[in-house]
């Protein structure tokens, strides 16, 4: 076990490494193969009566000017042992890991990415305790009932998740229930469960059930076929036939084996979700990574982009290696090694 | 010039006494008294109408307490008085930074007028023009209790115009102050060094000019000139704890998140005629959706949309088909005028009848309509917008229902030798939807007499800097036609034109001067009028100005601007403050 721990472990330090250098060569070498000098990027940083000598100083002070490489390694560098920057009168520090400095407004990216980390958090662990037990169990009753009523009726509405963006179903969930009843309170209302509980739940209700319809919809789909899979093969036969009860059958057997590829799913879309729900996020005005990197992505804020970037591939890599280690939990005939 | 990025200090002037008397209403004028609509406890918007905002204040009240809820949909460039170019935030840091001036807090003409704040008077000047004198009141406190010097606001003055980090600010003091080779103050700590700014005593500030400047007063109504203790100084982090003059302080900042501001218990109401103190707090949500904004706005759950541009095309929608949401707002003109310049510089337009036929061809209802039609704006046929002081209402190419006229064009076509049309570029700002499909409707109109144009789209980022500002860039990529608008920094003919006008600001990159016009009468103009102390015969001279622009068909005005701007019902003390084009921030209060 602790072997596969290091091997991965290395793998993923590598695989962040690669992340890294291609992100910064999309945002910093191509723009300068593409002809863009660094005074040229350096006159989105300052403002519209900037002076050529302003503008020289931004150079300087990005370090736009220097060689790509060095550029990447000053990038790495601050990861490992963190940077100095300039604020006027006084210097900011930014010790490690330092993701750089946002070229908007100054901010380093690190400090902002921990703070927007818990609405993050926040949004896709609630979503995902919802979707996860809606979607399994529909999609196991689904299976169960093949063909009955409530099969059909589950898989349209199913279907219908499935097809429906977030920011169409987010958005109609904002005019019903936010501002046409006022039950839940509108965009824009996210508070920390720290400073306010009652209000970060309230303000989350409507992007939880928004984000788990979506999700929940698909899995359903999925555990159907695993579970209709399932129930057909002969061990699932053998098991009724020594007598177990049918729920036996079903949660201890034909479950656990239909959860594995599910497992593998909702490990990557957790992860994919903690490196930021980009439109969940911006939909309901959520302060967290996905609209942080949007609205970087709007302002050519390059430092931020890079570390959203990184650390949602962060994510991937982590919920990919946890997903591994359960894979031996749910399912007997794997072991890690 | 981005429209949230460049500050106009609108005037409504002589404009905006027509466009009151088209509405029914009377000009408003000084701090309004219950003759306004509504009051008391009574729910304002049931009785007021649309545009009342914009003549008179509605639901006037002197109610205080709860939190007033403001969002943007965006982050401000910064909340330091002293680094910020955005319009609103030279209305909305007057909550808590105090300038040695200020205007009138009253919709209509009154509110274009220059009053004191920080300062016991407007600025004496000498007799050449080129020295100006403000007296500090006495006694004007910070937040933390210290007195307000003449020093903190030379170092401000210093800081945000002199430095290599507070770049996101206009430089004009940098430009119109004789301060030498002065390094500013990050580099030089010394403000003695800082020769453009003099204090002989702590209640005394001494500005010496380059050369003589007319309108000096309204630079230092701008919020640079708010004090800064040199001690305090946090240079780019200044934004996070600006040292509070006004009847708020900062609460906290989370920058580009989150800014809320409590009362301060060190500002004098007696000192200060300009302001109100009503809500206990003020809260402001950054990078929020923009519809969702207007929902929210709609529901009642948030008071003001920060930015003061109006409502988004879904939300207009539905108030347009409202009469009672329609009530509820106001359609003031914003400081802007969109337009289309055509290069002097790009054959065959070096040819002034190749200019006049493009005035002639375009329709510009088709191009009044991407920017929402008539609520949008009012067509335009000058460079200054009628809510500019100066601004005199004529037109030159007047065409038949502003639709254009396709056998003047090519009269003057034939007159341009160029008799069955030519090939031409017209560059627009290819992410601004508005100005694109603008730039087709100009396409349509010109392929009618034979004119070619083909679309180029650049990026808004570097379109001053690598494109439609850059002549070499245009002349080599053939880009006779440029879409682009202007707003004005301070509510003058000088604070519109100077920049988009004269001939000596044609710069190699960075330039607004698009068309690339130079011409003698026009630039010695501009110099005759800001050496011209008399406001009426410097109005005079830049409506003279405006003509010989106009008259070399250059110029294409398309637009002037309006918004349209929801006043929820709980929101009291509301007017559209004419010097901002939106509502005046620091005199809202709650009903409820």
């Amino acid at each position: 076990m602790l072997g596969f721990l290091v091997r991965r472990g290395v793998a993923a330090v590598l695989m962040l490494a690669i992340v890294s250098f291609v992100t910064f060569s999309i945002f910093f070498l191509i723009p300068r193969a593409m002809g863009q000098t660094p005074e040229g990027m350096a006159t989105r940083y300052v403002g519209r009566d900037a002076t050529p000598a302003a503008i020289q100083a931004a150079v300087k002070r990005l370090h736009l000017d220097d060689p790509i490489l060095v550029q990447y390694g000053r990038f790495a560098a601050g990861i490992v042992v963190g940077v100095d920057y300039s604020l006027g009168p006084r210097k900011a520090e930014c010790p490690a890991p330092c993701f750089g400095f946002s070229f908007n407004n100054n901010q380093p990216v690190w400090p902002t990415l921990m703070d927007r980390l818990p609405a993050t958090i926040s949004l896709a662990a609630g979503a995902a305790v919802i979707w996860l037990f809606a979607g399994v169990s529909i999609g196991v009753i689904s299976a169960l009932r093949r063909g009955s009523a409530v099969d059909r009726s589950a898989m349209t509405i199913a279907l219908a998740g499935v097809s429906l963006p977030i920011y169409f179903t987010g958005l109609v969930a904002l005019a019903v229930f936010a501002y046409a009843l006022g039950i839940f309170p509108g965009g824009g209302s996210y508070y920390p469960i720290t400073q306010d509980p009652r209000q970060w739940f309230q303000a989350l209700v409507l992007p939880w059930i928004s984000l788990a319809f979506l999700y929940a919809a698909l899995y359903a789909r999925l555990t159907r076929a695993g579970m209709l899979e399932t129930m057909g093969e002969d061990y699932i036969r053998t098991a009724r036939a020594k007598g177990l009860p049918e729920r036996t059958v079903v949660t201890k057997h034909a479950l656990r084996a239909t959860l594995t590829p599910i497992l593998t799913i909702f490990g990557l879309d957790l992860g994919l979700l903690l490196g930021g729900a980009v439109l969940t996020e911006s939909t309901f005005s959520i302060p967290g990574i996905g609209k942080l990197v949007i609205d970087a992505i709007r302002g050519n804020d390059l430092p931020v982009v890079l570390g959203v970037t990184l650390f949602a591939a962060l994510f991937i890599v982590l919920a990919n290696l946890i997903v591994d280690v359960l894979y031996a939990v749910v399912d007997p005939r794997v072991r890690v090694t | 010039m981005r429209k949230t990025r460049s500050l106009a200090l609108t005037a409504l002037g002589a404009s905006l006494a027509l466009a009151l008397a088209a509405c029914g209403g009377t000009a408003g004028g000084g701090p309004q008294q219950p003759a306004a609509t509504g009051g008391g406890q009574q729910p304002a918007a049931a009785a007021a109408k649309h545009n009342d905002g914009y003549t008179k204040v509605v639901n006037p009240s002197d109610k205080a307490g709860g939190t007033l809820k403001f969002a943007l949909s965006d982050e401000p460039d910064s909340m330091d008085p002293g680094n910020t170019y955005y319009a609103f935030n030279w209305n909305f840091t007057r909550l808590y930074a105090r300038a040695l001036l200020t205007y009138e807090p009253a919709p209509g003409d009154a509110g274009l007028k220059l009053v004191p704040d920080l300062a016991e008077g407007l600025g004496e000047a000498s007799a050449d023009g080129k020295t100006w004198t403000y007296k500090l009141k006495k006694g004007i406190k910070y937040e933390d209790g210290t007195e307000v010097k003449a020093i903190d606001v030379k170092n401000a003055i210093a800081r945000s115009n002199f430095t290599e980090e507070l770049t996101d600010g206009p430089k004009y003091f940098a430009e119109y102050l004789d301060a030498g080779e002065y390094k500013g103050p990050y580099k030089d700590k010394d403000l003695a060094n800082f020769t453009g700014v003099e204090t002989p005593d702590d209640y005394t500030i001494v500005f010496k000019l380059k050369a003589p400047f007319s309108e000096f007063d309204f630079l230092v109504a701008n919020p640079q000139s708010a004090p800064v203790p040199q001690a305090k100084d946090t240079g780019l982090d200044y934004e996070k704890t600006v040292l509070s003059t006004g009847p708020y302080k900062i609460e906290s900042h989370e920058v580009g998140k989150q800014f809320n501001l409590v009362k301060n218990d060190q500002w004098d109401a007696s000192t200060d005629p300009t302001r109100k103190q009503l809500p206990d707090r003020i809260e402001v949500q950054f990078k929020q959706d923009a519809n969702d904004i207007d929902n929210r706005l709609l529901a009642g759950q948030l008071q003001v949309d920060l930015g003061g541009t109006g409502v988004q095309p879904a939300a207009r929608g539905k108030i347009v088909a409202d009469e009672k949401l329609k009530d509820s707002t106001d359609n003031p003109y914003t400081p802007f005028n969109r337009y289309m310049m055509i290069s002097t510089q790009v054959k065959p337009f070096d040819n002034i009848e190749c200019r006049k036929a493009i005035q002639y061809a375009v329709d510009k209802v088709a191009t009044q309509a991407p920017w929402g039609g008539p609520l949008g704006g009012d067509i335009g046929s000058t460079l200054m917008t009628p809510t500019t002081v100066g601004y005199q209402a004529y037109n030159l190419f007047e065409t038949p229902e502003n639709k254009g006229d396709q056998a003047k064009a090519k009269e003057h076509l034939t007159a341009c030798g160029q008799p069955s049309g030519f090939e031409t570029n017209i560059a627009v700002r290819g992410d601004r939807t508005k100005e694109v499909q603008v730039a087709e409707a100009v396409q349509a109109a010109l392929a009618k007499v034979g004119i070619k144009a083909t679309i180029k789209k650049y990026p808004s980022g570097d379109w001053s800097a690598q494109y439609a500002g850059k002549p070499e860039f245009v002349h080599a990529n053939n880009l006779g036609l440029m879409i682009a608008g202007w707003g004005a920094d301070w509510p003058s003919g000088f604070g519109f034109l100077s920049q988009i006008v004269d001939g000596r600001f044609i710069k190699a990159s960075g330039n607004y001067n698009m068309m690339e016009l130079n011409d003698k009468a026009v630039n010695d103009l501009l110099d005759k009028g800001i050496q011209t102390t008399d406001p009426a015969e410097r109005n005079k001279i830049w409506a003279e100005v405006d003509k010989k622009v106009m008259e070399s068909a250059a110029f294409v005005p398309f637009v002037y601007e309006k918004t349209l701007i929801y006043r929820p019902a709980n929101l009291t003390n509301v007017y559209v403050h004419p010097a901002y084009g939106m509502y005046d921030y620091t005199w809202l209060g709650l009903s409820q």
